[in-house]
């Protein structure tokens, strides 16, 4: 007897692996941060100790606002302790030692990286006195004005995770990404040091992907640095750590999907929706001639 | 991150021993490098023209090599073989001294004319230097990539290096109108005046991205010699008299710019490089710089920081228990020369020239970890207890998304941004009334504003998917984005809720009752009392005159529910009837 097909009722792939993400934060103690913002403000940006004009500025190509091209308020004492630390070096550091430019930081984008929203969450968590000890986490859009191929969108979702205590070292940072890895049955890591403007130590989190036979990059992870967490207000022995990577590239992988426009946005056949499987993080990916996503 | 070409042989070479192809990628990933692309120019060269146009190009074997964007001493195969070779403590960092000259210092004199458009110049001299093909390639490769990196396209940093013996000093640096500057650039045969130069370089495909830091000025910069030479016209190009060839034995390095922290840190780190093949090896002679205020200063500042850390700190910071004499030598290993001192505690850090990366105590602390190998460091947990909690609005929508699935839709994912037809004229209104979000420099179309409705895009999918059976249900919950001046940013995302039912009929009453369901979900009963919703027959432009309602609850109106107007439907290239409903979802948090 032939079987009736069923053809509504589903959710979508990327989604199903968002819910499993949250899943695995909540049950690691994390909670969640507010994302509803997609406009960020580059002053977001240089608070988290970016330089303005940095070659580093480059990866993030952002797209920048025509209207409302400028953030309308700013914290501006916090503004001033940002500029002086960028310019003449303070809170132990030597500085960029350049001119900071208010009306660069004024200007308005959409959000390159959830990590300017992980601050908004530090400083009021740093205007909280007595300091408590946080764990948060956040799944949400990015933007990025980039060219576009098989595995780079304009937009995708960055997943973050970050950890304000005292007396954080590298090696829990390490030890946590371990855990968080392991609940998504990757129990074989590598890490390599990487640089990024507002983080130091930084790393990038490599695992052994069997069907591939090579290391890959699943993720980076970093301590933020004095520079950007002084000036916010959070005490001196306070350490943050956190780490990140992208919700496309494990769903990437999980349901064999090689080119990004077949599980984002309008294109998405949904004959595609109807056939992915229940989403459990920790079983092995379906296709062994899975490309790899760049 | 800044990739690095050079030939495999003169690398291992240089590091004194040669390494399979994994021994050197395991080395860079130990340091924190890449080893990218192993590759040829005969093979570069048939990837990007074909293999007819790489015939007799060379075979030789490059690696590609990734460097972290902020240490500029690895910008070049001295840098890298340097670095590697202290970091495997093969030799010890080399001492940069900046020497006083035997005979007259040169000088080069800044005119107040170049303030307003290229203020700030530091010089250096490399004597008695002597290059090989490789090594004046790297020089100029060098040059190229501090161009593209710190020195922003030449915006904040030009280079400009000389061969003395054609020159004489003292030299000039001033500011001209385009019309008086004339001389003969840089592998050109005859003499340009600058506005000429500035016409012939616009289809010079290297040199055409700088033309505009300087062109609209009213006064162009350039450096003469005493003789009226002119050595550049800076950041655009060298003039030829003062060439740099394989034969060149002293070299006349000026940086010129807009950032003068980074012109010194330029300038440190092509002397440090390269001062390894003057015959007094890492010796840099001294240049005078005078300012248009009469103040002199010599250049380059090759400066040794020390900084003071406490053992301790570092191995609080890593998770690691290493002793401070341990920790002095890791910290050597990486060009940080380090001594134990004082209590025993305390160690002192030399930080040279050629690691102005290093800014902060934790730069020492990540350099120190990278030296004991971030893979041998103990895994351990945080003892920070914390109770997690969900952000309410994304806990609301996990659960209404369970549920929309159940009532038999699909989800779809849409993008947020979308061209300004798809938020206003294919929905029958104008721009100015959706309060949408612009941006202002998107590549296509596709990325004009931030959507304001998820309706467009869920219009799309279907568009994309008419060869699916029907009747096609359809569902998203996302933030679309408002103007709002309340806000500090000026914009405000709202999560939304829609729906659409395309079918050979519209469905209305179907999209009605899921509405009815999604009330029901969320414990807000028909009603025209507080607490309740109701529905209200109103007019949209997107909707069948007739066929549409307001749905007001939490005493507002949450959003529209109704048959799409035909004119939708065409403009979104489809050929169905079609109803939708789209609520704002925040109202019952």
């Amino acid at each position: 007897m032939s079987a009736c097909l069923f053809r509504d009722t589903y959710l979508h792939p990327l989604l199903k692996v968002r819910s499993q993400f949250r899943q695995i934060f909540l049950e690691m103690g994390f909670t969640e941060m507010p994302m509803d913002n997609f406009i960020e403000n580059s002053w977001n940006v240089d608070g988290l100790f970016q330089p303005q004009q940095h070659p580093a500025c480059d990866q993030h190509d952002a797209f920048f606002l025509k209207d409302p091209a400028e953030a309308l308020q700013l914290p501006m004492d916090y503004v001033q302790r940002v500029k002086w630390t960028h310019s003449q070096g303070s809170y132990g550091s030597q500085g960029y030692k350049y001119t900071w430019k208010l009306e660069e930081a004024r200007k308005n984008l959409l959000r390159t990286h959830s990590t300017a929203a992980s601050a908004r969450t530090l400083y009021s968590l740093a205007q909280k006195k007595p300091f408590t000890p946080a764990k948060y986490f956040s799944i949400d859009r990015v933007f990025r004005n980039e060219t576009l191929d098989a595995t780079h969108l304009a937009e995708f979702h960055q997943i973050e995770g970050v950890i304000a205590s005292h007396g954080l070292t590298l090696g829990h940072l390490m030890g946590v990404l371990r855990e968080f890895f392991t609940k998504l049955g990757i129990t074989q890591l590598l890490f390599k040091p990487a640089y990024n403007p507002y983080t130091q130590p930084s790393m990038e989190v490599f695992s052994y992907h069997q069907s591939l036979k090579k290391w890959v990059e699943v993720g980076s992870s970093e301590v933020f640095r004095p520079e950007m967490l002084l000036p916010m207000g959070l005490p001196k022995n306070v350490s943050v750590i956190a780490w990140g990577l992208s919700l496309e590239r494990p769903t990437m992988i999980k349901y064999g999907i090689n080119n990004i426009r077949e599980l984002v946005g309008n294109k998405v056949n949904t004959q595609m929706v109807y056939d992915s499987p229940v989403c459990s993080l920790d079983i092995e990916p379906r296709s062994p001639q899975t490309q790899e996503a760049a | 991150m800044p990739t690095v070409s050079v030939k495999r042989d003169l690398l291992f070479q240089a590091l004194g021993r040669t390494y399979t192809d994994e021994e050197f990628d395991e080395l860079c990933f130990e340091f924190g490098l890449e080893l990218d692309e192993i590759t040829s120019e005969k093979q570069i060269i048939s990837k990007e023209q074909g293999n007819v146009k790489a015939e007799g190009a060379s075979d030789v074997v490059l690696y590609k090599v990734d460097v972290p964007a902020n240490r500029y001493d690895l910008l070049c195969l001295e840098g890298l073989a340097r670095g590697l070779q202290v970091f495997k403590e093969r030799i010890k960092a080399p001492v940069y001294k900046r020497v006083m000259p035997k005979g007259e210092i040169q000088k080069l004199i800044i005119t107040e004319e170049t303030a307003k458009v290229r203020p700030f110049a530091v010089a250096a001299v490399l004597r008695n230097i002597k290059f090989t093909k490789d090594r004046y390639d790297s020089f100029i490769e060098l040059q190229e990539k501090l161009h593209q990196n710190i020195c922003r396209k030449r915006a904040l940093v030009a280079i400009g290096t000389h061969d003395l013996d054609t020159l004489s000093g003292p030299f000039t640096f001033t500011a001209k109108r385009p019309s008086d500057i004339k001389f003969k650039p840089l592998n050109k045969t005859k003499e340009y005046t600058a506005c000429e130069l500035m016409n012939i370089y616009k289809t010079d495909n290297h040199l055409k991205h700088y033309l505009h830091i300087i062109e609209n000025k009213p006064l162009y910069p350039v450096i003469y010699d005493s003789n009226g030479v002119v050595l550049s016209m800076p950041p655009i190009i060298n003039g030829n008299h003062s060439k740099i060839t394989v034969n060149t034995r002293n070299i006349f390095i000026e940086c010129t710019g807009t950032d003068f922290t980074k012109a010194k840190i330029v300038l440190d780190i092509i002397v440090t490089m390269f001062s390894e093949y003057c015959e007094n090896q890492f010796t840099v002679e001294a240049a005078e710089v005078v300012s248009p205020n009469g103040k002199s200063s010599t250049f380059p500042e090759l400066a040794y920081r020390k900084e003071m850390v406490r053992a301790d700190l570092i191995n609080k910071k890593v998770g690691i228990r290493e002793s401070p004499a341990n920790l002095a030598k890791l910290l050597t290993r990486m060009c940080l020369k380090s001594e134990v001192i004082g209590d025993g505690n305390q160690i002192e850090v030399e930080i040279p020239p050629t690691r102005a990366d290093v800014i902060h105590a934790c730069d020492i602390v990540e350099d120190a970890a990278i030296a004991y190998g971030y893979n041998n460091i103990q895994m351990t947990l945080p003892k920070t207890y914390t109770i997690a909690n969900q952000f309410p609005l994304n806990k609301l929508t996990e659960l209404l998304r369970l549920d929309m699935a159940a009532a038999g839709f699909t989800e779809a994912l849409t993008f947020a941004l979308c061209s300004q037809e798809d938020i206003a004229d294919k929905l029958g209104l104008d721009i100015s009334e959706t309060k949408a979000v612009h941006i202002s420099n998107p590549k296509t179309a596709e990325f004009q504003v931030a959507r304001t409705t998820l309706l467009p895009g869920l219009l799309k999918t279907i568009a994309a998917n008419r060869k699916m059976p029907l009747p096609l249900k359809l569902f998203e919950i996302s933030d679309i984005v408002v103007k709002d001046s309340s806000k500090d940013v000026g914009a405000k995302n709202y999560r939304h809720l829609c729906a659409v039912y395309y079918n050979k009929n519209p469905g209305f009453e179907i999209i009605h009752g899921l509405l009815d369901r999604i009330m029901q979900l969320l414990d807000v009963p028909p009603s025209e009392e507080k607490g309740g919703y109701v529905i209200k027959a109103s007019t949209g432009s997107a909707f069948f005159p007739g066929r549409c309602a307001e749905i007001f609850a939490r005493g507002q109106s949450i959003g529209k529910l109704g048959v799409l107007h035909p004119d939708v439907i065409t403009k979104f290239e489809l050929t169905m009837p079609c109803s939708s409903l789209e609520i704002n979802i925040e109202p019952f948090l």
